[in-house]
């Protein structure tokens, strides 16, 4: 296969295994956000329920998304986890807490270390991920560089600003999650949660679309030229267009429940293609492209056969797991 | 300054490897065991198999839930805290880690909704082959890893480009020389460690005089499993040595605390290795022995660690005692099966009073010989990452001391208090017991599981 080729597809499939973890894990990480702010114990055991079966499938694109990265771009991958070592070791922290808390919480008396667990787990996990993404579009430069970085320095307003971007906008879709899974109250409640959210989801979108072209030139000179601006322009405006029609689907009772989590999901696939061709072709921003990180053709040949074959298999039997899930969850759902 | 962070560094890695490896351990001997009791309620319909699988459900969801969540941090650990390593190694370990999150990460996570609480929602067949993917994910799991790490012992297949390891041969790499010792020695253990949980759980029921009938069939089940599964271990872990020998020899040597190349070797039973001294202190051994073990002739002749210079040869001392109390736990185990096993042909399995009293507190005792052949195999690799091609001091990422020791903190205090949590809930998963049986609803033994209101 051509040289050229075999790291493109490769980045394909690592942009596929982030969008899918940002998606999923987005909504169960929402459902834990949004939990302090639930009414009642009732609400919450609802609310976990609804991810019970399925949050471990959605974490462990997370891990795909890393072996990809490892496999793939081994360069990259040490370069990056060096220079966000902190943020990445406090949300893997957190992650571990928001874990433990959806396999704990329904087997003790005492919920609610395991609530705070569950909420702040998610929260901060959240937070952190704006965080490396913040400083990933900035670009670090090489492994030397990147390890000089203090993990203070990374708390910039940007990166402060990304991070509380990213758990509304993670908060938003779990809000869209629930709508969908849950009936009677909590459905009106997420209704009511999903239409506060959403303007404040648009400002930071835009707020993050023109501070990011205004602090690296180089992604300003991606979107801000001709022909490119004219080109790129459906990416901001179906965005803006799919998060009014979340507003206003939202609202209303009567639209199908299933329509503001698929709005939603357009939203963050529109802003991660966003994402895309600012970095592209980069792996680290502006220091390495992805064909500069690739590993050896060979490498990646003996994994692309399991990616073909298997990965299919994998979104074959999730989607089998989502079916088997399917509907409301009720409130006496047999948990354990 | 460097050094310092060098052992940050590896204290932080065994931290999260020694924590994480206890869980899939658990997992995959209980999915196993789970698996059976699934197929034999699928086939026969009997109830008693339903109620041990529901059990064994709460206990398997906890472990699982452990070994994801600390699983998710090891797989990014690996590169945080030995970054170059990642650098140098990734073209060949990368793609054996990428196999397992596909064909076994997936595939557990996949399905594990569905073997935890889709009972109701899906076919009996469904369920079943659902529990059984979820087994043999876990084994599929345990085959890659294992894999990656066994090339890291004996590394093959491969070439050297500009000072990174390219793959040559990926069948060769995948079944290096340790692998398929390892993988068996691993399995064992889990399977072996798990038996020993059953076992212990069993007689908690049956010395504090609760749920009988299913303390006695967890007993029965585990000391049987057990009293093949400790003599097998036996044998495949001495076939694990001896291939050690052939590819590691100054391992086995520190192993074995043996300094002089030369024959008649002692097998020590304790000494106190001193490694600037090049000898041991308080020596007691039997003579010849491990001369006959490894060579099988009683005067054979053993390398020795001063066969090579000093900055080659891994630290004595944890390898050494390590792997005595790895051998140590495993004739142990052996000891109390057998014991068990004879009990049980004498029909006095259930009476034995004394027999339940010792055993209801050997849950940890495989976990803990697990643990130290973990500890035996990875400090005696030292000072090598990958055996002969990649020294640890040059695999550590280039983080400052203070960042390792500020994450160092957060992670020991997240993982005990996680761990203390673990402990606690299986504790009170024990006194809860299995749920009453329907047909002897008559009869309720505790009071905890009578006030639970039913749902």
């Amino acid at each position: 296969m051509n040289e050229e080729l075999l790291p493109l597809i490769w980045a394909s499939f690592l942009g596929l295994s982030v969008a899918l973890y940002v998606v999923l894990d987005g909504f169960s990480l929402g459902v834990g956000i949004l939990f302090p702010f639930a009414r009642d114990k009732r609400t919450k055991d609802t609310m976990m329920r609804t991810v019970l079966p399925v949050w471990d499938g959605n974490q462990t694109w997370l891990v795909g998304g890393g072996a990809a990265l490892f496999a793939a771009f081994p360069i990259a991958f040490h370069t990056l986890l060096t220079a966000l070592y902190l943020p990445l070791m406090v949300m893997l922290l957190a992650l571990v807490l928001r874990g433990a808390a959806l396999e704990f919480r329904f087997k003790t008396d005492n919920r609610r270390p395991w609530d705070i667990a569950f909420a702040g787990g998610a929260i901060t996990a959240a937070f952190c991920q704006g965080l490396v993404l913040a400083a990933y579009v900035q670009g670090f430069g090489e492994v030397a560089e990147a390890s000089a970085i203090d993990g203070l320095t990374l708390i910039t307003p940007f990166g402060v600003f990304c991070g509380i971007s990213v758990v509304t906008a993670y908060a938003m879709i779990g809000a869209c999650w629930l709508r969908l899974k849950t009936s009677g109250g909590t459905r009106s409640w997420a209704s009511a949660v999903i239409t506060k959210l959403v303007p404040v989801v648009a400002v930071s979108v835009i707020a993050v679309s023109l501070w990011t072209p205004w602090l690296v030139p180089a992604i300003a000179e991606r979107w801000f030229v001709w022909p490119n601006i004219a080109i790129l322009s459906p990416i901001p405006i179906w965005t803006g267009g799919l998060l009014l029609a979340l507003f206003v689907t939202a609202r209303n009772l009567d639209t199908a429940d299933v329509v503001p989590f698929l709005l939603a999901l357009g939203v963050f696939l529109l802003t991660l293609t966003g994402l895309a061709v600012s970095i592209w072709p980069y792996v680290i921003p502006r220091s390495l492209t992805i064909w500069e990180a690739a590993a050896p053709a060979n490498s990646l040949m003996f994994v692309l056969v399991g990616v073909l074959f298997v990965v299919p298999v994998i979104l074959l039997y999730t989607a089998h797991a989502y079916y088997v899930f399917r509907g409301k969850v009720g409130d006496n759902e047999p948990g354990y | 300054m460097e050094i310092e962070a060098l052992m940050l560094a590896r204290v932080q890695f065994a931290l999260a490897l020694g924590y994480h490896i206890i869980f899939p351990t658990f997992s995959i001997g209980l999915a196993a065991y789970m698996a059976g009791l699934r197929l034999l309620e699928y086939f026969t319909g009997e109830r008693q198999y339903r109620k041990a699988f529901d059990y064994w459900l709460k206990y398997f969801a906890l472990s699982f839930g452990m070994g994801v969540v600390s699983g998710v941090v090891l797989s990014y650990a690996i590169g945080t805290t030995f970054g170059r390593f990642t650098e140098v190694a990734g073209a060949v370990v990368g793609p054996l880690m990428s196999y397992e999150v596909m064909t076994a990460f997936f595939l557990e996570a996949g399905f594990l909704g569905i073997m935890l609480f889709g009972r109701e929602r899906v076919s009996p067949l469904v369920h079943l082959l659902s529990t059984l993917l979820v087994a043999a994910g876990t084994l599929l799991s345990a085959f890659w890893i294992l894999s990656a790490n066994s090339w890291m012992h004996t590394p093959v297949g491969y070439e050297i480009i500009d000072g990174i390891i390219h793959a040559k041969d990926w069948f060769a790499i995948v079944f290096n020389p340790s692998f398929p010792y390892r993988l068996a020695h691993m399995v064992l253990a889990a399977m072996l460690s798990t038996t020993f949980v059953g076992a212990a759980i069993g007689a908690w029921y049956l010395h504090h005089d609760k749920h009988r009938d299913f303390g006695i069939q967890t007993l029965r089940n585990a000391v049987i499993a057990a009293s093949i599964l400790a003599p097998l271990q036996i044998f495949v872990g001495d076939l694990h040595g001896l291939n050690t020998l052939e590819h590691q020899p100054i391992k086995v040597a520190a192993m074995e605390g043996h300094w002089e190349t030369g024959g008649n070797v002692p097998l020590l039973l304790f000494a106190l290795p001193d490694q600037a001294a090049e000898k041991n202190h308080f020596e007691i051994g039997i003579p010849n022995i491990t001369s006959l073990i490894l060579t099988h002739s009683l005067d054979g002749e053993v390398q020795g660690l001063k066969s090579v210079p000093p900055e080659d040869r891994p630290p004595v001392a944890p390898v050494f005692f390590s792997f005595r109390v790895m051998v140590g736990l495993g004739l142990l185990m052996l000891l109390l099966a057998w014991y068990g096993l004879l009990l049980q042909m004498r029909g006095k399995l259930a009476a034995a009073g004394r027999y339940h009293a010792v055993m209801r507190f050997t849950a940890p005792i495989g976990f803990i010989a697990m643990l130290a052949g973990w500890i035996t195999t990875e400090i005696g690799r030292q000072p090598w990452t990958v055996y002969g091609l990649l020294r640890t001091p040059d695999a550590v990422s280039q983080v400052s001391a203070d960042k390792l020791i500020t994450t160092l903190i957060l992670f020991a205090v997240v993982y005990t208090g996680l761990f203390v949590a673990f402990i606690k809930v299986c504790r009170m998963l024990l006194h809860k017991g299995p749920h009453p049986d329907a047909v002897k609803s008559g009869i309720v033994h505790d009071v905890e599981s009578a006030q639970e209101p039913a749902s």
